[in-house]
């Protein structure tokens, strides 16, 4: 086995409207070239799994941050951090697009930065993925993992917070989705899954959709019952080819050569 | 699962994680639970409202076992009610007997 190094710290950055905000950001020590991706949370919060992930992403190459979402609902415990945030509500919509479009301005500026940026997101993360795939320029690919409320088939589901459904911007959508869902899933439902999957055809877009029997929410999470280890394991190889196909294109090049 | 449904519950009374804490607010779900090895769980976050609810007293249970506590609950509120009105009864109708049994 190579060498392997990788860094991975907490940082603060200006999120949207300027709001003193912070990140988890990890990225391979190497030379050469690297994409970015947006690691955007589940509704459980900025937590130890979602760490995980984002350095996850950096031993398979990318420059990855995670931006706390529920940063405004002051410091403490994930999960303190989370029983303020739900009573309240939880994060507002333009705050993540705000957040997630400083996140990928950070990336952007990093000096080994091959200039393509990913966003991927988990659960309620699913849909602002979604949702950021279609309303914020400069996305090379998205990855939507069981996003529930992407379609709004109850209007009590709309909050302040989450006032849009985002399939009603799927004409908008800018770069290349792919989808991992699993077929026990009630949020997203099997049927709401296959809506959405005919809007991005209806509009023509380039997408990849997986679903997965067996499985149902968070089906990654081997911290729950809900781990699905084979069906995760497969799908975490599609959410990496797909970023490799999409993002990765002039990773390793010498960052000097470029 | 992922929402924000919160079943608000106004108390009076303390709790006690770290130290004791004065309560005032239930915050009641059913959601992914943080630390239950359960995809779902009913979760209640003690806490106290009126000084900012920053510290709570959270559990998180299976969707049977908040049953079994709701039952508990009421189980031990009636019998418990039930015998201190009996006591008291007993102590308004002779105040003497009461008190020294």
């Amino acid at each position: 086995m190579s060498y392997q190094a990788l860094q991975g710290e907490t940082i603060p950055f200006r999120g949207h409207d300027g709001y003193q905000s912070e990140a988890y950001f990890a990225r391979p020590l190497k030379t050469g070239r690297v994409p970015g991706v947006v690691v955007i949370h589940h509704m459980p919060g900025w937590d130890e799994w979602t760490t995980e992930v984002t350095r996850k992403f950096a031993h398979h190459g990318y420059a990855a941050i995670a931006p706390n979402l529920f940063v405004r609902f002051g410091p403490g415990d994930p999960d303190d951090v989370v029983a303020r945030a739900r009573p309240a509500g939880g994060a507002y919509d333009a705050e993540v697009m705000g957040d997630v479009a400083a996140c990928m301005a950070y990336l952007r500026s990093l000096p080994d930065a091959n200039g393509k940026i990913g966003v991927i997101g988990f659960c309620s993360g699913g849909r602002h993925t979604y949702l950021a795939a279609c309303t914020l320029p400069g996305i090379d690919a998205a990855v939507d993992c069981w996003g529930g409320r992407v379609i709004v088939d109850d209007p009590k589901e709309f909050s302040p917070q989450r006032a849009v459904a985002p399939i009603q911007f799927t004409a908008r959508l800018a770069c290349p989705l792919l989808g991992i869902f699993g077929n026990d899933d009630k949020n997203p439902t099997a049927d709401q899954v296959n809506r959405t999957e005919q809007e991005l055809k209806r509009h023509g877009k380039t997408y990849e959709f997986h679903r997965y029997d067996g499985a149902g929410h968070s089906f990654f999470d081997y911290g729950r019952p809900a781990y699905r280890p084979e069906q995760a394991a497969d799908a975490w190889q599609k959410v990496f080819a797909f970023f490799d196909k999409h993002l990765a294109a002039s990773a390793g090049q010498p960052a000097a050569a470029a | 699962m992922c929402s924000y449904i919160v079943e608000k519950a106004a108390l009076t009374g303390s709790a006690k994680g770290r130290g004791w804490m004065k309560i005032d607010t239930a915050h009641v779900y059913y959601d992914h639970p943080f630390h239950a090895p359960l995809d779902h769980a009913l979760g209640i976050d003690f806490i106290n409202a009126a000084n900012g609810g920053r510290e709570r007293v959270a559990i998180e249970i299976s969707a049977e076992s908040a049953r079994e506590l709701v039952r508990a609950i009421l189980s031990a509120l009636e019998s418990g009610e039930q015998e201190h009105a009996a006591a008291a009864a007993a102590q308004a109708a002779c105040p003497a007997a009461a008190s020294a049994g």
